[in-house]
């Protein structure tokens, strides 16, 4: 049975599932942070490291500020919030154009690398957390909660 | 002979002139390119965040008490959406600057 949907009034109260899985993406980032280190410094060596590693803080504050923006719009109205995921996924393709556009003639930028590590590494966050997030919901009584997160309710 | 020199002097700069405006025109048409590739690739995740993000507000709206779940699950929607903007991006990259 549903209750009358009214989008503008309806506020997400509690705790922000959205940062709470944009904080545990950023932990898991530290795993893959030596991994993506050397293969970089293998196959590009010390500019691509540091392009991959730029591209990686790209992919980190992208979805530190997608969940940023989910929580505090959630807390006013679900519309609202809606309209933020639409508006924020323009600012945020915004954002990342400028962060690489303003390195662009810098002399360590490798393009080839920060854009390999740029998809690569999202999707691999991506499923990586899709899978804790589905275990979870499918055995919510065994999730060990192993990250602590301070946007998560406590058990 | 002087005037087989100049002939052949006007000859070398015409063909420099046409191997300038060869790599204008290719510059062009990689700049085009990119930004083709960037803006369409745009076009789709924008479309599928907006029917997303609609259903799960509606979900939310609906079912308040389940809105913990909706919006994980929205969150990996949109973010799994977006990595085909992220792909759109790089060719763009690619292409306008390596």
């Amino acid at each position: 049975m549903s209750t009358q949907a009214d989008p503008m009034n309806t506020r997400i109260e509690g705790p922000s599932p959205a940062m709470a899985v944009a904080v545990d993406m950023a932990k898991r980032s530290l795993w893959l942070l030596p991994v993506i280190v050397v293969l970089s410094a293998a196959f590009w060596g010390v500019n691509g490291v540091a392009s991959t590693l730029y591209a990686l803080a790209i992919v980190v504050i992208n979805f530190l500020l997608a969940g940023w923006l989910l929580a505090v719009t959630g807390r006013i109205s679900a519309a609202l919030m809606g309209a933020a995921a639409l508006f924020g996924f323009l600012l945020r393709l915004g954002l990342i154009f400028l962060a690489v556009f303003a390195v662009k003639d810098a002399s360590w930028v490798e393009f080839v690398p920060l854009g390999i590590t740029l998809i690569l590494t999202h999707l691999v966050l991506l499923f990586w957390e899709m899978r804790h997030v589905s275990a979870s919901f499918a055995f919510p009584g065994v999730n060990p909660g192993v990250t602590p997160n301070p946007y998560l309710p406590d058990n | 002979m002087s005037a087989i020199t100049n002939a052949a002097a006007t000859v070398l700069a015409q063909a420099e002139v046409v191997e300038q405006t060869a790599d204008e025109a290719k510059s062009i048409s990689a700049a085009s390119g990119a930004g083709m590739a960037y803006g369409l690739a745009a076009i789709g995740p924008g479309i599928g965040i907006g029917y997303l993000v609609g259903q799960a507000v509606q979900a939310m709206a609906r079912q308040p008490e389940s809105a913990g779940q909706v919006q994980t699950t929205m969150f990996l929607g949109i973010a799994f959406t977006e990595a085909l903007a992220l792909i759109g991006f790089v060719v763009f990259i690619l292409l306008k600057f390596v």
